[in-house]
Formats: structure tokens, sequence, C-alpha cells
């Protein structure tokens, strides 16, 4: 804890910093193990993810690996999260960086809702998102770059909404289906086939599946389901009944189906 | 420099504790209660936003009396410090005893150093477990901590609401049963009834499924419970 927490209207201290690294830091920070400076640095990074509107709302659905080169350096990672009860977030980039974004936005709307006593609006979540992956981008310049897909339910509209960034925190809401990550553009492909407005649930799960499908045929970052491990992609639905994950066993039907009609 | 008359220490603080003692009085009162699958705070407000009652993690609640800016003042920085601390280590390893120390800590240096003391009484309420593991810390205007068990009152009519509550309490009470008698128990000093909508209260469920177990009861739910 870098920052200590203050009583808004006396300004008295509150709460005492249990950390013994942030007491080095303050007391003793000549202690401290040196820190080396950032040369180049091949990380892990997350690759496709996809997300589309359907007649209730919207999906976001992400491959499973996670490459360092030419290495596999995860077969298994998370990429798609709720962000609260009526939004996700789909995230490709630098591994590390992502994850902790995800955390922090996380924490940050819930924050936010606790200390106001009011969910934001579906805009100022995304807005919030745009300024916080603006704040990664002396990163991004160094090479740990982070983009998000952002979607949810917008309770005042009543309907899904679906956001795209850019590594410079520019963020524009798009109408139909969006895919970022190194996969984005078989995805995209795909999905320019296989998407028309008002899909069904069911629907909008097979054809986000099928994205995935074709993004890992054509790129070699992108992992494809494995059947045989049962690894899945990760598919969140957000409606008006708020954020929902698919479990394994609907994800691999849909899975199974796709593959049933491919030669 | 300003001229100070000397004034006893004793004296001192007699004269703040007697302050915060009249503007807490002045207040209307809390009620946490210990039930079967819970803890719920419940207290009597006209306001249907302004809350006296509310969320600070996933198993901790909080309830003020006294003084809204002040209490409002130690729930935004309650929550601070608990999102902080969450971040930086773990979720579980936010605890309300911890809290409850920040508190104690930050009240008793407010009581002795500054102008005015604090005119408020908090409750920071916490379950843990599946089945039981409820804890509720009381800390006063002075930093005083004290740990409840079962039920409590705070604010206004405190000491009336506790002797009865001590007469009709039962552990083990379902929500319906812990809400009714709460709100006949509030009403009982000046032989009231208090509105089914001036009743303000949240729970912290255990067998809430959410990892946030805090919930508030609604209006309908609340009259639900109510006979009439």
């Amino acid at each position: 804890m870098t920052d200590r927490v203050e009583l808004p209207l006396s300004g008295a201290s509150f709460g005492a910093d249990p950390s013994f690294v942030e007491l080095l830091r303050r007391q003793r920070p000549e202690a401290l193990p040196p820190s080396p400076q950032l040369g180049a640095l091949e990380v892990p990074q997350g690759t496709t993810v996809l997300g589309l509107r359907f007649a209730d709302g919207i999906v976001m659905a992400g491959d499973r690996r996670a490459t360092a080169g030419y290495t596999i350096a995860d077969a298994k990672m998370r990429k798609v999260f709720a962000a609260d009860d009526f939004s996700a977030i789909a995230i490709a980039g630098a591994a590390g960086q992502a994850v902790e974004t995800v955390r922090l936005f996380q924490l940050e709307l819930e924050h936010y809702e606790k200390l106001t006593g009011d969910r934001l609006s579906l805009e100022g979540k995304a807005n919030r998102l745009a300024q916080m992956i603006r704040a990664n981008f002396p990163l991004a310049m160094q090479g740990l770059v982070v983009v998000p897909l952002f979607g949810g339910f917008d309770q005042a509209r009543n309907e899904g909404r679906l956001f795209y960034y850019d590594a410079t925190g520019g963020r524009w809401e798009e109408q139909d289906y969006q895919a970022t990550g190194s996969g984005a553009q078989p995805a995209k492909n795909s999905l320019k086939k296989r998407w028309r407005p008002g899909l069904t649930q069911d629907e909008s799960l097979r054809v986000a599946v099928e994205a995935l499908i074709d993004a890992a045929e054509d790129d070699v970052a992108t992992g494809g389901p494995d059947l045989a491990r049962g690894i899945f992609p990760v598919v969140m639905t957000v409606t008006s009944e708020g954020a929902k994950e698919s479990t394994d066993e609907d994800v691999a039907n849909a899975v199974r189906a796709v593959v049933e009609t491919r030669p | 420099m300003s001229f100070m008359p000397y004034v006893s220490p004793d004296q001192l603080m007699k004269d703040r504790s007697e302050y915060a003692h009249k503007g807490i009085a002045r207040g209307r009162s809390v009620i946490g209660l210990e039930y079967a699958d819970g803890l719920l705070f419940i207290a009597e407000n006209p306001s249907a936003t302004l809350h006296k009652i509310s969320e600070i993690y996933d198993r901790i609640a909080f309830a003020g009396v006294g003084k809204y800016s002040e209490f409002e003042d130690l729930r935004i920085s309650g929550i601070r410090l608990a999102d902080l601390r969450g971040y930086s280590y773990g979720r579980e390893d936010v605890k309300a005893r911890d809290l409850a120390n920040a508190y104690s800590q930050a009240l008793s240096t407010i009581f002795t150093q500054q102008m005015k003391p604090y005119e408020v009484e908090i409750l920071v309420g916490e379950v843990n477990g599946e089945v039981d593991g409820t804890s509720i810390y009381h800390v006063l205007f002075d930093g005083s901590v004290t740990d409840e068990h079962g039920f409590v009152a705070i604010g206004g009519h405190a000491e009336d609401l506790t002797e009865s509550l001590k007469d009709r309490y039962g552990p083990g009470w379902d929500l319906a049963t812990a809400v009714k008698t709460a709100v006949e128990v509030l009403g009982a000093p000046d032989a009231r009834t208090i509105e089914h909508d001036h009743i303000e209260a949240g729970v912290l469920e255990r067998s809430q499924p959410r990892r946030r177990k805090f919930r508030r009861l609604t209006d309908a739910e609340v009259t639900g419970f109510l006979p009439g």
C-alpha cells in the first residue's frame, strides 16, 4: 500500500499500513533490493478475444492460449471476465498487464458503487476503461500493449452495447461484432459471414465459438478448443438478467456442433 | 499568539464527552441483530437515500448514528481502507477487526486532538464461515471499542432498546422475526409504530451465493415481514 487512507473531513490518518515493504521503503529505502532497468523483455501475450451483440444483449469470448515468442506460455489462460454484475471485459495483449488492468477495473467499478451507492452507467464504465488504457500508454510504447473489448447491458437504454479500444485509449462503440488480438482478422472474417442482427443466445454462442475456431486455424498464437483435454473458450453473456459465464458443457456442445458441419 | 486559558484535562475530556453524547442522543437509533442466516442492521430513517447502513466489503457492513456528515466520513474511509487492503493483499485478508481498530484509532485521535469530537457511534459487522461466526464491533466517539454478541443498539434511546432486546432476543431467529421484533423495539421507547417506509434495513447473508454478502432489504420485503 503506498497511499495512506485519510478521513476526508478531519484529515486524520486512518488505519495502520501492515506492509513491511512499504515500511522499508519509507524508513530504509537503501535496504530494498535494487530494481533493474527495464530492457527488451519477452512477456506472455494473450491472443484472440471477440464480442458480438445479439437480440438480448452481448456475448464475449476468448481462446485460452498465451504465447511468448514461439512458446505456448499458457494453454488455459482466461481473458474474458465479468467486470461487474452487468458488464464484461475481454482483453488481449501483454498478459500480466492485462490481468492486472482487469482486476483494477473490477475494483474501480465496485468501489464507485459502494462509495456513491449507485452503479456507474455503462457509458461511464466504458469511459473509465478508456482512461485506464490511456494511463498504460507509456508501457504500451515499451511493448506492453493492452487492448480490451468491453460490453454490457445498458439498463437505461434497455439494450446490450459493445465497445472496443486501441492502445492509446481510443474508444469506439460497435453495433455488430468486434475482435482484437493476433487472431482478430480471421475471427472477424468468420463473424462477417455468420453474424446477423437479432441472433438468439444459442446462435450467438455458436457464432462466437466458430469464429474462435476459425481464428485458431489461421493464427498460430490462437488456441483452438481442445476436446481431448477439455480446454474450451471462455464465453460470457450479458443480458438484462446480468453477466453469466457459459458452462464448459454448453461451450463443448457448441464446439461439437461447429466441428460436425465441417468436412 | 492567542491566549489560552488553563482548563484541566479532566474538565476538557468531560466537556467533549458531554458534547458528543448530546449530539448522538438527538439522533435516532440503529439495532444490530444476529439471526439464523447472518446479521441484520436496522434503523428508523425517513430518508430513502441518505443511508445509515451500508456495505463496506464482501462480508462486512457498517452502521452509524449521530451526525450524518461525520459517520459518512467514517464510512468512506472504511471502504477505501478495505478496498486498498483487499487489492494489495487478498480479499479474504480484509477483516472487520482491522477496520474496528482503524476506526478506534482515528476517533480517539480526533477526540483528543481536534477542536470538537465526532458526534457518532458506529457498528462494524462481519459474517464468516458457512454456519456461524459473526462479529459485531461497537465503536464510540472517543475510540473505545466493544465486541458485541447477539444484539446491540446504538444512538438515541440505546439504553432502553438494549433493555427491551435483552428480554426478547432469541438466537436463531429467522429474518422475518428479527425484522418484526426490531421494528417493535425501535418504536417502543416513545410508544409509537414506525411507518414501514421509514425502515432502513440491510443484511449480511451467509447463504448469499455471491461474493458480496451485503444486501439492502426493499420496502416491499420489510412490509411483508410486518403485521398490518
